[in-house]
């Protein structure tokens, strides 16, 4: 067994699929780069938009919610929250923050002015029109 | 201990420690949190207690994992380490940045410390393990060159062992994959697509291959197999990882805008991630059995055995589960894949981590093994922390079916804070759990302050008696 396979050819394995598959993925990857693009409409990244991105971002959004199913699963869902709650709500729900209901999950308030708002409102529009095959599979997120 | 330099290892493993302590603290707050919403909102919120939580984990784990590469490398190489002063000095810069950022966190909102860390100019802060700001990252990648450097100069004057080799490979692997964390483009997709590079590549390869190495070091050393059988099981087990986790990352792709394809591709591939874990388990029991020595520190040779087995469950068979794209679609995003998380993260790399200090501390602090007394606590604290961490995962389990049949599924879905309130029983185990595991860790911790060596001659004595 051990003069028939050894630990050379072992390694070779190693290798050649380390570089076999990362060939295989990297080519993957250059296709779904420009699928991307048209599958979340990135026309539509208005300048708007973009700096409502980096308001969620720097407010470390994803430490709660969850965008597309990644970031905490502490508050609802952001992909489709346009869609749920539309934009007038999510207008007048971030500055109300937080409830302060007893022993509810708080949200913190953050001090945006209503240009940032619509800024965050207009990302989280963009967000609902991403081709996501379909996920989630309701309204609820 | 062959080489004096090796000492440098420890003052990384003390920390490592000290790190995780704090990491489990954070984490019962954060469980608590889910049980009553307002509990210590004004002085820190949700998303702050879990980025701690999480980058205490992931800074721990490196300092492990460094500490192991200043202490395995050397002997290996059969060399004193390059510099072990520059090995101290990175520990220090390594320890202070990252009680910085922690401070930080803690200290200044979020938004605050963005803008003045300079995030406008270089994007990096808001997504998930990669909190840190600007300054933070820049910090880890010098201190990695900096180990890299050190390891391969010893590297290079020294023996090339396979395992060598496939440590410090593996950590300029490491250190490589966390270069897209500066790359954050405005298009969501594409950050989400690329963000799976550093987290997936780290966790579900790269770490996979130190995991390899760190577990083949200690069976070499505490079972006295031949080291070519030991090297040619983990390049059997290392190209499996590769095989099936390379285009396996199509399991994170499936809902986050990638195309379609990603659905058939990374289902197929990733039901294969668990091979290597199948291997790990038979390579490590084998090795046990053909064994030619009996170490005396048994409390190591538990978490060698136990890291397998408990990573097999976590990123084996928890990985599974929420793998296959059908099921994915209604258990993607709730505490499931947070099940999978903990007991992944706990079962792989924080065990081989204890496993790694298990096996070296008592060398470093000049005997072969400790106490049968100090031995006993050690394992104590290892079931302990072990059955809590299968009990965290049960009760996160548990929690994300509930998401999945009230919210996910149905006529007449849920709504979120209204499911979350109907999984409340098991929040409350996780807790429970959590509480648990903090008392295992405070038992493990005990067994660092039992004086005193293992002493053949009384051992003898006992098991003549009996």
């Amino acid at each position: 067994m051990q003069e028939v396979f050894t630990k050379s050819m072992a390694r070779n394995i190693f290798l050649g699929s380390a570089v076999f598959f990362l060939i295989i993925y990297l080519a993957l990857t250059y296709d779904t780069w420009q699928q991307i693009p048209v599958r979340d409409h990135a026309d539509k990244m208005t300048a708007s938009v973009i700096r409502g991105k980096y308001l969620v971002d720097t407010n470390d959004c994803i430490g709660c919610h969850t965008i597309n199913g990644e970031g905490s699963y502490y508050a609802p869902e952001l992909d489709n929250v346009y869609k749920r709650r539309g934009p007038e709500f999510i207008k007048l729900w971030i500055p109300a923050q937080p409830s302060g209901v007893v022993g509810r999950r708080q949200m913190p308030h953050f001090n945006f002015t209503p240009a940032q708002i619509d800024d965050i409102v207009a990302y989280l529009q963009w967000l609902s029109n991403v081709d996501t095959n379909h996920w989630p599979p309701n309204i609820e997120g | 201990m062959k080489y004096q330099s090796q000492l440098v290892a420890k003052p990384y493993f003390i920390a490592a420690l000290a790190l995780f302590f704090g990491q489990i603290v954070f984490g019962l707050v954060a469980g608590m949190q889910f049980l009553d919403g307002t509990f210590l909102f004004s002085a820190a919120h949700f998303n702050i207690v879990r980025m701690t939580h999480t980058n205490l984990l992931i800074v721990w784990l490196l300092m492990a994992f460094m500490g192991a590469a200043y202490y395995i490398v050397p002997e290996e190489a059969q060399t004193e380490l390059y510099s072990p002063k520059l090995a101290l000095i990175t520990f220090w810069v390594f320890l202070i940045a990252a009680a910085l950022t922690v401070v930080g966190y803690l200290l200044v909102p979020y938004a605050h410390l963005a803008a003045i860390t300079g995030n406008a100019i270089v994007p990096t802060m808001g997504r998930g393990y990669l909190e840190q700001p600007l300054p933070t990252k820049i910090g880890i990648v010098l201190v990695a060159l900096s180990l890299l450097f050190n390891v391969t100069m010893t590297l290079i004057k020294g023996r090339k062992t396979s395992i060598n080799l496939i440590l410090v490979g593996a950590l300029c692997g490491l250190a490589l994959l966390f270069l897209p964390s500066f790359y954050f483009p405005e298009d969501t997709v594409k950050a989400s697509y690329s963000w799976w590079w550093i987290v997936h590549g780290w966790v579900e390869g790269d770490w996979e291959l130190i995991l390899g190495a760190l577990l083949g070091f200690i069976l070499i050393k505490m079972t006295g197999v031949d080291r070519e059988i030991v090297e040619k099981w983990l390049y059997i087990i290392m190209a499996m990882v590769l095989i099936s986790g390379l285009v396996g990352i199509g399991h994170h792709y499936y809902y986050i805008g990638a195309p379609a394809y990603w659905i058939w591709l990374g289902s197929i591939f990733s039901a294969m991630e668990p091979i290597p874990f199948i291997l790990l388990i038979a390579f490590a029991f084998k090795m046990l059995f053909q064994r030619r020595r009996e170490h005396p520190n048994k409390a190591a040779m538990l978490w060698a055995m136990g890291t397998p087995i408990m990573a097999f469950l976590g990123a084996g068979v928890w990985g599974f589960m929420i793998t296959l794209a059908p099921a994915q679609y209604y258990i993607h995003g709730t505490n499931f894949t947070a099940a999978h998380g903990h007991l992944a993260f706990f079962g792989a790399y924080a065990m081989v981590s204890m496993a790694i200090i298990s096996y070296t501390m008592p060398m470093l602090r000049g005997r072969e093994a400790n106490s049968v007394k100090a031995q006993h606590w050690e394992m104590t604290g290892f079931w302990i922390m072990v059955l809590s961490m299968i009990g965290i995962a049960l009760a996160l389990t548990g929690a994300g079916i509930v998401t999945a049949f009230l919210q996910r599924s149905g006529a007449d879905p849920m709504g979120f804070m209204q499911v979350q309130d109907r999984a409340r029983v098991f929040f409350w185990g996780r807790e429970i759990a959590g509480a648990s595991f903090f008392t295992g860790l405070l038992v493990y911790l005990r067994s660092f302050f039992i004086k005193g060596e293992y002493q053949y001659t009384g051992e003898v004595k006992r098991a003549l008696a009996t």
